[in-house]
């Protein structure tokens, strides 16, 4: 018998923190049937594990090279949990309002975001695969919680099947990488493209990968699920989904791309740039139509992507720091927009049409100032935060060469600033329509303005975000 | 020898009972020779020396796939008969895809080579003089355990979400409630009137 090492469990203790205590209130949950104060416990975990991360330090792996920690890491990690708890804020007022006391809602959220901080430190395609379900699984439920109304369940089983194949496509990829290097270990996989070059299958094998990593970034040709899912989940979920979710995966695409594939780069740039040029084109021109102002920021997530995606195809250490900038920038104005949706009550009701907007800046002036920085800001108009994330991606293109994606990049962002200032006009140009919206609760209150005073004030100060964005990406070099 | 005679038994056996879950008329005699069908392709498994998944097809296919089929199967008014009246139309295109697949398994064996460094890539060898179970049993919650541990939580999200989509407390149902039950005394239950005669209550 083999003699075998207990691995060292200090690296993953924000993770095990979770799981433990996942567990530990759904027996709570299961015993006291009711979700009175689950919210606040659950957030209390994602705090307590937040705090773990901070005090982690050093680049370590474990459980036998399957679960890295680097700096880069952890401030994935940090923004993950960062959006799952703004998420879980959003999401009391809803559930005071329509009269919800699921306990497994917070629970699910905690999981999930378990799933993310696991895929973010995933080291080998086996722990990409299981965080990446884990993450998943729980999305699609947490879509379909609304289970007596069509449009949820819709959301939910159009996503968990569409996302089955998505997962099917990477789980194929994964399988020929293996076939074809005989590892599943990042470094390993490394290694074997560094000596043996770009052979058909280990090519084969990417592209499929690639192919599922996209589809969880919502990237264009993989972006078909994201409207119908944006709009048919209740709108906390759809806020939980358009900030979270992606940061991780986005992550994991970098961590997959320059610590397993750097050898072949060359590879990877070609489908990069593609999938990057197709959506921040479909993002601009789909968004023109939509009157629904979640389809709306459906769309202009997939157009985000696209632009983040720029920075990755640069290939360069800017270009990576320009990426972690703009989800950072992006993951803010995200959050803040989704407060505001969030508030759109009238006569009982949630609203989310745009011309329901018409005549805030009479009946909340506020509030349409508010939200007009966050759609100046992620339209990219300067000086506000959403103009340098664009910027630093577009600065790394540039750089290194890609100056056709630079140039569309920078023309899809002016057609899609025609959306984002449609919305400002509705609120200052157009006449109020029926009645104000109800106050903004206050957890509301407070995400929206330090959304909206982040995003102004962001220009002033930048260095600790530009330098933490700078030492995350340096790991990866 | 007589390995190969076990092996055309079972092989036979597999496939008599494969094509008679299509062609029975009654559905739970076709749940009942997918059993068979499993039974045999377990042994096939056991005699090539896996018999791990050998008694894992016994536990998950038979023990639990099988038997929810059957509930299915009972459970649901559905008229197999009328399902399968389009077997002999279709069995020539069926036919036809099934001769082509077996063409291409015949292509893919006749040519199929391993790669020769194909072994020192293994990440865990199986080491000799241990049966697999064991072999598996000895990697899986030492050197596996993150995964082990991973897919179980993917797991427990499954069920979460089974639940969360599925059950409903519903309120007004008269449940069994078997201490009540035993609590009743004869006072509690039973009410004596002193009835005037030719009046009623």
């Amino acid at each position: 018998m083999a003699q075998t090492m207990v691995p060292s469990f200090w690296p993953a203790l924000p993770e095990l923190m979770l799981a433990v205590g996942a567990m530990a209130l759904l027996l709570l949950g299961a015993f006291r049937r009711e979700g009175k104060n689950m919210c606040v416990l659950s957030a209390a975990l994602l705090v307590l594990a937040g705090i773990a991360i901070l005090f982690q330090s050093g680049e370590t792996t474990t459980f036998g090279g399957a679960f890295a920690v680097d700096p880069f890491i952890r401030l994935m990690k940090i923004l993950a949990i960062v959006g799952s708890l703004s998420a879980m804020a959003m999401s009391l007022n809803y559930f005071r309002n329509e009269n919800l006391t699921m306990f497994e809602y917070p629970i699910l959220i905690v999981l999930a975001t378990l799933g993310m901080l696991l895929m973010i430190s995933a080291n080998g395609l086996i722990a990409l695969y299981l965080g990446l379900e884990l993450q998943s699984l729980a999305l699609y439920v947490l879509a379909a919680i609304r289970r007596d109304k069509l449009r949820s369940a819709e959301a939910g089983l159009k996503y968990f099947i569409l996302g089955a194949l998505s997962s099917g496509l990477l789980l194929y990829g994964a399988s020929l990488i293996y076939g074809f290097t005989g590892t599943v270990q990042f470094e390993g996989i490394a290694a074997v493209a560094a000596s043996g070059g770009p052979s058909l299958g280990l090519l084969f094998g990417l592209v499929f990968l690639l192919a599922g990593l996209a589809f969880k970034i919502s990237a264009v040709p993989f972006h078909m699920w994201t409207p119908d899912v944006y709009e048919g989940a209740p709108t906390p979920v759809t806020a939980f989904f358009a900030a979270a979710p992606k940061i991780a995966a986005m992550a994991l695409l970098i961590r997959v791309l320059f610590t397993a594939f750097p050898a072949i780069s060359g590879q990877w740039q070609q489908i990069l740039v593609f999938i990057s040029l197709a959506s921040m084109v479909l993002g601009a021109f789909a968004a023109i139509g939509q009157r629904n102002i979640k389809r709306l920021m459906a769309y202009s997530s997939i157009g985000h992507m696209g632009f983040a995606l720029v920075g990755l195809a640069a290939m360069n250490q800017e270009g990576v720091s320009g990426v972690i900038l703009y989800l950072i920038i992006y993951l803010v104005m995200t959050v803040g927009t989704f407060a505001f949706i969030l508030s759109m009550r009238r006569d009982e009701t949630m609203v989310e049409n745009i011309d329901d907007l018409a005549g805030l800046s009479r009946t909340r002036p506020m509030q349409a100032l508010a939200l007009s920085l966050l759609m100046f800001s992620l339209a990219g108009i300067p000086p506000l935060a959403g103009f340098f994330a664009k910027f630093y991606v577009f600065l790394a293109a540039v750089k290194s060469g890609l100056f056709l994606l630079a140039v569309i990049g920078v023309l899809a962002s002016v057609v899609g600033a025609f959306y984002y200032l449609r919305i400002v006009k509705v609120m200052y140009f157009d006449e109020p329509e029926g009645e104000a919206f109800e106050p903004m609760p206050r957890e509301l209150g407070l995400l929206f303005s330090v959304a909206g005073l982040f995003v102004l004030v962001f220009f002033l100060y930048p260095a600790p975000v530009l330098k933490a964005a700078q030492n995350a990406a340096a790991v990866l070099f | 020898m007589i390995e190969a005679a076990f092996f055309y038994l079972y092989a036979i056996i597999l496939v008599v009972s494969a094509f008679m879950v299509i062609v029975s008329r009654n559905p739970v005699h076709s749940v009942l020779f997918l059993i068979l069908a499993f039974f045999n392709g377990a042994a096939l498994f056991v005699m090539l020396g896996a018999e791990l998944l050998g008694m894992l097809l016994l536990i998950v296919y038979v023990g639990a796939v099988a038997v929810l089929f059957l509930f299915v199967v009972m459970m649901l008014d559905i008229d197999f008969a009328e399902m399968r009246k389009g077997l002999l139309k279709y069995l020539p295109v069926g036919g036809a895809v099934g001769v082509v697949v077996m063409l291409e398994l015949l292509i893919v064996f006749g040519s199929w080579a391993a790669a020769p460094d194909a072994a020192s890539h293994l990440g865990a060898p199986a080491p000799e003089g241990l049966t697999n179970t064991e072999a598996l049993g000895q990697i899986l919650y030492t050197k596996y355990v993150y995964f082990f541990q991973l897919a179980g939580l993917v797991l427990l999200v499954a069920m979460i979400g089974a639940i969360v989509l599925t059950l409903h407390h519903r309120e007004n149902v008269k449940r069994q409630n078997i201490p009540d039950q035993i609590a009743r005394t004869r006072e509690m239950a039973v009410e004596l009137k002193d009835v005037e005669p030719g009046q009623g209550i």
